[in-house]
């Protein structure tokens, strides 16, 4: 994602720098509200205190479980129903259109709806969490899987693969760069609904908890901490799946 | 082929009139679709719907737009030069990382909940994707083309305005796209969640009220407009595309 050029190792620190340095003089010489601008230091020691003895570490495995769940319910079922418009020119047509114009349909207008018919704890919560997981994956899934080539599909003809046999060895394998950029973007989908639901949906333990805690409590530094860790967990988040991208692929060869 | 595709939408309302005629669906799951054409009806001669639709649809234009803007100035910056683009690129990476609903319960303490909050979230989501099309599409401008600008000893102002624009339009107008669905997607989330007008309020009321007619005529709205959206522009795009592989 950085490219690594023979530039000076400073340069894209100087705005975060420039930023915190700004900070920190405006909150010492009294230019900024510390209602409304903490010092850098008050975030930093919110974010330690919080982690290590408050319950932000409680809150980030909640939204973590929840978010993981989510995905896993919503990414399996994307890549099945991908597969399944792919490599079926029956299901395709029938399917497909219908696919299409719900997937116009943005994606928190279906909150009020979802929270309907499973509530609003947990059901509710990774029920929207496993929706808006599921469309990067079946989009890209599909694309992938339609275009195998066809001297792989005789070719596991020939070999008498059954229909498992050729998702597992033909068509998955094919697909595989395809799938994997769904998936990348049904995590990051997945992390957006976990902190929607959160924001939304009743309250319980997590990140979009505490935010909603820290707004009408008018706790800025807890406001200011929560964001620090959603960041840290979001370039984790790139971070793991351009390895895990990196890895499946070289497997594949 | 259209028939087949709208074989499945037709059988699944058929299934839906069928169960609310014969009573299998309560209320609270699904309403009866002729409840919700009355409804639908009711809110467009009382001109409500198309109020909160208005409403919505500024909304939207005025955070897309100021978004776009900052982002093809952003986004130019860091593709044309490579000294802006390591200032910037790191800082740029790691906001975009934190989840556009992160920065909400923020930017309600900072500015309140009227027009500006919604603005400033609609422009931060169209603002990510522009820049970073617009920077990815001026990097990526062959070699070959800017040789010839050189060659031609083109000044800066006609190397970008006569090479560089041109070849990374396809790449800025996709930008543009993604930046106004996530702008729309955006819309529909800040007004469920800090609004008292607007197709997302209207959805937020139905649903306190269990009144899912009013939820689902939303739901249908919400669709439509961002099927419009997305159409009109592939379309854009997809002309640019062709007129691209024409020029290369």
């Amino acid at each position: 994602m950085i490219a690594r050029l023979p530039l000076p190792p400073w340069r894209p620190l100087l705005i975060p720098l420039v930023v915190l340095a700004l900070w920190e003089l405006a909150s010492r010489a009294g230019w900024s509200d510390a209602r409304f601008l903490p010092p850098p230091e008050t975030v930093l020691h919110r974010v330690w205190f919080e982690t290590t003895q408050g319950g932000l570490a409680t809150d980030l495995a909640a939204s973590l479980r929840r978010g993981a769940s989510g995905l896993l319910i919503g990414a399996s079922a994307g890549v099945t129903l991908g597969l399944l418009l792919g490599l079926s020119r029956v299901a395709e047509r029938l399917l497909g259109p219908l696919f299409l114009a719900y997937r116009q349909v943005a994606l928190f207008a279906w909150v009020p709806l979802l929270s309907m018919w499973f509530g609003g704890a947990e059901a509710g919560k990774i029920a929207f969490i496993s929706h808006a997981a599921m469309a990067p994956a079946v989009v890209n899934t599909w694309r992938g899987s339609r275009d195998i080539p066809r001297a792989h599909v005789e070719l596991a003809a020939v070999l008498t693969f059954g229909r498992l046999d050729f998702i597992r060895f033909v068509a998955l394998p094919g697909a595989l760069p395809f799938v994997l950029v769904g998936l990348r973007s049904s995590l990051i989908y997945a992390w957006l609904a976990t902190i929607g639901a959160e924001l939304f949906l009743n309250i319980a333990p997590g990140l979009g908890g505490r935010l909603n805690e820290g707004r009408e409590t008018f706790q800025m530094d807890l406001v200011l901490a929560c964001i620090v860790v959603l960041g840290a967990l979001g370039v984790a988040f790139s971070r793991v799946a351009a390895i895990g991208e990196a890895r499946l692929l070289r497997r594949r060869g | 082929m259209l028939g087949a595709g709208a074989a499945v939408p037709v059988a699944l309302l058929a299934v839906w009139v069928l169960s609310a005629r014969q009573g299998w669906l309560t209320e609270q799951i699904l309403p009866d679709p002729r409840e919700v054409l009355q409804t639908t009806r009711d809110y467009v001669t009382s001109g409500e719907l198309l109020a909160d639709t208005a409403i919505s649809l500024r909304r939207v234009a005025e955070g897309f737009a100021a978004g776009a803007v900052i982002g093809l100035v952003i986004g130019a910056a860091q593709g044309l030069s490579q000294g802006a683009r390591a200032i910037l690129e790191l800082p740029f990476f790691v906001i975009s990382q934190v989840p556009i609903l992160g920065w909400l319960p923020l930017l309600i303490l900072l500015v309140g909940i009227d027009e500006e909050l919604k603005v400033i979230v609609i422009a931060w989501s169209a603002f990510v994707p522009v820049a970073l099309n617009t920077a990815q599409g001026m990097r990526d401008v062959p070699r070959t083309l800017r040789e010839v600008g050189q060659v031609l000893t083109f000044d800066p102002w006609s190397m970008l305005s006569r090479i560089i624009l041109p070849a990374a339009l396809p790449s800025i107008f996709t930008g543009l796209r993604e930046g106004l669905a996530h702008s729309w997607q955006t819309l529909v989330a800040v007004e469920l969640f800090a609004s008292s007008e607007g197709l997302g309020y209207l959805m937020s009321w139905g649903r306190q009220l269990f009144q899912l007619d009013i939820v689902v005529m939303a739901l249908v709205v919400v669709g439509a407009i961002g099927l419009v959206l997305n159409w009109t522009l592939g379309r854009v795009e997809r002309r640019l595309r062709r007129w691209q592989v024409q020029t290369a």
